[in-house]
């Protein structure tokens, strides 16, 4: 395997081309007689000069140097690394999708607005909720939209309200995007198990709580059976319930948000809905509310008008825009086809399988990794910690970077933060037996090393394009951008 | 279609092992009455219904790919080499994750790499992030940085930012106590002495888009110094095609340079995926939103890449971090990346080159047009305001009917604008196209 990629700057020769375009057919003239000089570019901008041959190889090697759901298995726990169809990618890039303009009229964009319709009513069906929004960007881009949606609401009752509850166990987007939406947060312990605990709720829960954030199964893949009493408390402060739903992958099919008392909800058509993460995006992270709520979504909305799809841009009281025009419809074009290829019933079989793999591994792992919990069945999902290896000096970092060496991505790590030495591991359904087996036998076999031979570990990984990098050393001397030579 | 693998024996074997009777019963701690009913969904279908049923609907839609279009506002129809296409839809790219395990990642953080030092040198800006999720919200969050920098309250911009840039910035500020200024135009660029009298000490930025809705190309030398005169940051929302021939937002000393990247190789997609850019002067690095890749070394000295400056990230500081986001907008930023290295040096001059020849034709043969006159005598890169004697939203109706696309009726944006329609021209368009744009149109 190739090792070391130079940089697209450092390839290529001054003049060298790599593109075409047909010769202007109008009228050439002077730059500065069409636009003042003062308005022109002085200094060029140094892009690269490459042969498109010199192009694709610099890009397709570089692709080699990554692990991908397409090449490896990705155990990460909350980003549901699932199989990525290929015929909804070829569908998401057919011309009468791929080449629409977002200000075309509406009367040429018919089944793209039919489509987006009946992807807001499938995840209505699948959430039990009453509305949705397709617009957000990315999960935390919904949750963001979820804490307007409570601020208009709380706003519209006479007081915004100050405070928004979330477990210590929450993904860092809750705070983040409670704080960007000027809510103060306040955190609530979880008992051992990573449930909410009751009486600590009561206690943080009053007439300044605008609404408390969830996730259902919980970031250690259990299902919070509290969570009917939950929504009692927080309902009867008046408060509102927001469901984060990146573990919808336990849900889809079994049980509906809607049906447990949350008000609003998120989901990230990037994990559960199979679309692609693309190294870190595009996700989308679609908005479902209760009737009380939906007059507050983002617009604008797709809506139905005399037998025809329109854009409806009218709502007094909507939180307004969240991004410029409709949404990411190229990523929910490729979850409607995944939603429909699966169908009501293979969808729920999609959530019983994950949770049967999970379970599986778990099984299968407890002997030789402990348990963050050990109370019952997991979810989609579950925790080990690698406390008990640090008595051989080896932490979970390096139990991560030593499953590189052997192929598998590692699982998610120091995640859920009340979980020391946290090692988080989601397989999803799209796993066969075979690949589960062959990752246990790869944990097991790391588990003595880090026994027998633990500096294995530490030093590992040994057969990746490079081996550990030095995360402090690129902190301390930025360098965040190539500079010509001389500049 | 189903896409889990599991034969029964698997099954019956996994569940031996997990020492459970079914499947069913791993969830037992999802109480009776939260159980749903059957999912009412329609059954499944296979890969060849599928595809029948997608292009049905795909086959409602009228595609700039069959029709002439002169439709810009804030996406824009270019030539995308094949060469983009080919590499973001590799299943190494497209189906990686997030690059936490940086050794395991290091073609998605080089090209984040690269992409970073791209956009810095066609914005002239110091530092770069990996990306924001589109121009509007990349906007909406230099506001917040510049806010939270200056401890100030004004935020100002003109009318003629997108309109739906302006909605977006409002609602990402609403849990904030700001005061927006909107600086009328004045023959559609800012109104300049109307901006002298604004800023003041309590103005955290002003915003320059550039070239603006109205496709006017700014002063904004001027702008930046009627901004920095009072210690205000100067935020440009830029075309980043344009940036081929119009002065860059470094050349100008503007403080962040936000935009939409959507021309820089990714299709039109009715409005998204897109990308936002996102990039700063050093001096603002650390309150800078996204993720941002750097280089380093292994431990044997080999260059490499990670993710850094991650103490300003969610995942680290919580409620304290710079921004919530979390995913960005990757494939897009690669997409952009390949699409900049395969342009390269020439091709985004004379693309930037033919965008302003081409437009300028089609504005000459418009204002040959009895019914038509310029909105403005701005100078202008690829996009230009035309009143019309009959409401547009008429006119783009009977196009349709000729098979052509456009303009985009501002109406619907400036309740002052009934009568105007912007027109949008780039490379792709022909003279023959155009031509005929225009005799369908001399026909109002």
């Amino acid at each position: 395997m190739l090792k070391v990629e130079k940089l697209i700057f450092e390839i290529g020769s001054a003049g060298r081309k790599g593109y075409s375009l047909p010769k202007l057919d109008v009228p050439d003239a002077d730059m500065k007689e069409l636009i003042p000089e003062d308005l022109l570019r002085k200094s060029e901008a140094a892009l690269p000069e490459v042969s498109e041959l010199d192009c694709v190889r610099h890009f397709t090697r570089l692709s080699q140097l990554n692990y991908s759901v397409d090449t490896n298995f990705y155990p990460l726990g909350s980003c549901t690394m699932k199989y990525n169809p290929k015929i909804n990618e070829k569908m998401a890039s057919l011309p009468q999708f791929a080449d629409l303009h977002p200000y075309q009229p509406e009367s040429s964009v018919q089944g793209m607005l039919e489509l987006l319709y009946e992807t807001e009513q499938m995840l209505c069906k699948i959430c039990g909720m009453d509305a949705f929004t397709l617009q957000p960007a990315a999960g935390a881009h919904g949750e963001l939209t979820g804490m307007l949606i409570v601020r208009a609401y709380h706003t519209s009752k006479g007081n915004p309200r100050k405070k928004v509850i979330i477990p210590d166990s929450a993904h860092g987007t809750n705070p983040a995007s409670a704080a960007l939406c000027g809510y103060e947060v306040v955190a609530v312990k979880s008992d051992r198990n990573g449930r909410i605990d009751l009486d600590a709720l009561k206690a943080v829960v009053d007439g300044e709580t605008a609404v408390m954030m969830l996730t259902n199964p919980s970031t250690l893949g259990l299902f919070e059976k509290n969570v009917r009493q939950i929504a009692d408390i927080v309902h009867k402060a008046g408060a509102l319930l927001y469901l984060d739903g990146a573990n919808m992958n336990a849900l889809v099919g079994i049980a509906r948000p809607g049906d447990m008392g949350f008000d609003i909800c998120h989901v990230n058509l990037h994990k559960s809905f199979s679309t692609p993460h693309g190294g870190g995006g595009p996700g989308s992270g679609p908005v479902g509310v209760t009737a009380a709520l939906s007059d507050y979504l983002p617009v604008p909305r797709v809506k139905i008008k005399r037998n025809r799809f329109i854009l409806d841009a009218e709502s007094k009281k909507s939180v307004g825009r969240v991004r410029a025009f409709y949404g990411n419809t190229g990523v929910i074009i490729k979850a409607y086809c995944y939603m429909k290829s699966l169908g009501g019933d293979g969808l729920k079989d999609a959530t019983i399988e994950a949770v049967l793999n999970a379970n599986y591994l778990k099984a299968r792992l407890k002997g030789h990794y402990a348990l963050a919990v050990d109370d019952e069945p997991c979810m989609h999902e579950f925790v080990l910690t690698g406390k008990d290896k640090k008595d051989f000096g080896v932490k979970t970092l390096d139990i991560a970077k030593r499953l590189l060496d052997y192929g598998f991505y590692a699982p998610t790590i120091y995640f859920p933060l009340i979980v020391e030495e946290a090692i988080m591991i989601e397989p999803t359904e799209t796993e066969s037996k075979d690949t589960l087996d062959s990752f246990v036998e790869t944990m097991i076999k790391v588990a003595n090393e880090a026994r027998s031979e633990p500096g294995l570990l530490t030093s590992a990984p040994h057969s990746t394009p490079v081996r550990r990098l030095d995360e402090v050393l690129a902190a301390r001397e930025l360098n965040l951008r190539w500079k010509r030579p001389g500049a | 279609m189903k896409y889990s693998p599991h034969t029964d024996k698997d099954k019956k074997e996994m569940l031996a092992a997990i020492g459970a009777s079914s499947a069913e019963s791993l969830f037992e701690a999802i109480p009776e009455g939260l159980r749903a009913g059957k999912l009412d969904l329609p059954e499944g279908i296979s890969e060849l219904e599928l595809k029948k049923s997608i292009h049905d609907k795909a086959d409602k839609n009228y595609s700039t790919n069959k029709l002439i279009s002169f439709l810009g506002g804030g996406a824009y129809e270019h030539h995308i080499p094949q060469v983009v296409e080919s590499i973001i839809s590799r299943g190494e790219f497209l189906t990686a994750y997030t690059p936490y395990q940086a050794e395991a990642s290091q073609g998605t953080l080089q090209a984040i790499y690269e992409y970073q030092s791209l956009i810095c040198e066609l914005t002239g800006m110091d530092v770069a992030n990996a990306s924001m999720y589109d121009g509007a919200s990349a906007l909406a969050e230099a506001v917040l940085l510049a806010v939270r920098e200056t401890g100030r309250k004004r935020v100002i911009f003109p009318e003629s930012l997108h309109p739906e840039y302006r909605q977006v910035v409002r609602t990402y500020m609403s849990g904030y106590k700001v005061e927006f200024t909107e600086i009328p135009h004045a023959g559609g660029v800012y109104d300049e002495a109307v901006l002298k009298k604004e800023v003041d000490g309590d103005t955290a930025c002003v915003i320059v888009q550039n070239p603006n809705f109205f496709g006017c190309i700014e002063h904004a030398d001027r702008i930046e110094s009627i901004c920095h005169a009072k210690g205000a940051l100067l935020i440009a929302s830029v075309n980043p095609i344009s940036l081929g021939v119009l002065r860059s937002p470094g050349e100008y000393n503007a403080d962040i340079a936000v935009g939409e990247g959507q021309p820089l190789g990714i299709p039109l997609c009715y409005g998204g995926p897109y990308l936002g850019f996102f990039a700063v002067k050093e001096k603002h690095m650390r309150r800078m939103p996204g993720r941002v890749a750097g280089v380093t070394k292994d431990m044997d000295g080999k260059r490499g890449f990670v993710l850094t400056m991650q103490a300003r990230e969610q995942h680290i500081r919580r409620e304290k971090a710079t921004s919530n986001i979390c995913s960005n907008e990757g494939l897009m930023a690669l997409a952009a990346c390949v699409y900049l290295s395969s342009v390269g040096r020439e091709g985004i001059k004379e693309t930037a080159r033919q965008n302003v020849m081409k437009s300028h034709y089609m504005k000459e043969k418009i204002l040959k047009l009895s019914g038509f006159e310029l909105f403005s005598d701005a100078p202008f890169f690829n996009e230009f305001v035309v009143r019309c004697g009959k409401d547009p939203e008429k006119i783009i109706g009977d196009l349709l009917k000729h098979g052509i696309m456009g303009g985009l009726p501002l109406g619907r944006f400036y309740p002052g604008m009934k009568n105007c329609m912007s027109i949008c021209v780039t490379e792709t368009k022909s003279k023959a196209e155009m031509d005929k744009f225009a005799e369908v149109l001399s026909k109002h």
